[in-house]
């Protein structure tokens, strides 16, 4: 259970500066009063950040991924739950590797 | 929206619960995590610290890639702020809502902001939720799951084989996705969110690490910014 000092100094830097990023949106919009346009932007980052954070994993993903995402989607439309969603489309993913080793 | 914002202890149990699902697959990834810390020459130790208190598994991962005796401290520092950049966005978005709370809950609160508890929070605040206290729930739950998993990697070394074969890789595009169906609010979304695709996927194959994230989220809001589609 030893510990280097120099890597917790390290880890140490890297927890600040990632701190740093958690808090450093949120205290930017306390200091400035965002104009018409900032908000339009700020309500349109949500969907963006989460477009962004699929997009690659689905195109990795294949053609597996493609019809579980498309079960996860339609899934999530119609009844407006996140397990159900999330549980077909997990269930999908795992079969088709688990039986026909795809994906 | 403009709904009073509560931080109460039921709040905080509701993203406790919600985030049980997606901390499976964050737990799939913290045992890579460890398994990976052990053979790169962490002690345990190390690695839980690392986990406890940087608690970013992407720029973790990339930092075990880096370390090396003697140790880049500068180069391990500032990759780590690149690679989690994208937090600054996540939490300017959540701002509306925490700023109705005081400082010290929101800044406590926003130490446990992960991809995941971010995108659950966000799904429950925009839903009507309006209990602040939904994202150190959340969170916390991550927490426990990505320091436990640390530990199992560790310890287990190379007797744990590929988590992904179970498709828990899958419960977090699964989540993201659900999500994204709950933020639709008519076609002039399409344009910001097929903006943030194509840079999004464009990134993710010409820059590493999790570049692709914050400038697909840049590129995909500045349109949105810009059409003022409402």
């Amino acid at each position: 259970m030893e510990i280097n000092p120099v890597a917790l100094l390290t880890i140490l830097g890297m927890g600040a500066v990632t701190y740093a990023t958690r808090i450093g949106g949120f205290w930017l919009l306390g200091r400035i009063t965002p104009t018409k346009r900032v908000e339009a932007w700020m309500r349109a980052i949500p969907g963006a950040v989460l477009v962004s954070l699929i997009a690659p994993a689905l195109l990795a993903a294949g053609v597996v991924g493609f019809i579980a995402a498309a079960a996860t989607v339609l899934i999530a439309a119609r009844t407006h739950r996140l397990l159900p969603a999330l549980v077909v489309g997990v269930v999908i993913v795992a079969v088709a590797r688990l039986v026909f080793h795809a994906g | 929206m403009e709904n009073q914002i509560t931080f109460t202890r039921r709040g905080a149990w509701a993203g406790a619960r919600a985030a049980l699902p997606v901390a499976l697959g964050a737990g799939a990834f913290g045992i890579v995590f460890g398994v990976l810390a052990r053979q790169t020459g962490l002690s345990l130790a190390e690695a839980l610290l690392m986990s406890a208190i940087v608690f970013a598994g992407a720029s973790q991962l990339v930092a075990l890639g880096l370390w090396v005796t003697p140790l880049p401290v500068g180069a391990l520092i500032v990759t780590t702020l690149i690679v989690n950049l994208r937090h600054v966005l996540m939490g300017a978005s959540l701002h509306p809502w925490l700023a109705k709370l005081p400082r010290g809950r929101v800044y406590a609160s926003l130490f446990f902001m992960v991809d995941e508890s971010w995108a659950l929070t966000l799904g429950a605040l925009t839903g009507g939720g309006g209990d602040g206290a939904f994202l150190l729930g959340s969170g916390l739950t991550l927490y426990v799951f990505w320091g436990t998993a640390t530990t199992i990697g560790e310890l287990a070394g190379g007797l744990i084989t590929d988590p992904t074969q179970w498709g828990l890789d899958f419960a977090f595009t699964a989540v993201f996705l659900a999500l994204l169906v709950g933020l639709w609010r008519g076609k002039a979304d399409l344009l910001p969110w097929l903006a943030a695709a194509v840079v999004a996927v464009a990134a993710s194959y010409w820059l590493p690490g999790k570049w692709y994230i914050l400038l697909g989220g840049l590129a995909g809001s500045l349109v949105g910014a810009f059409r003022r589609g409402d």
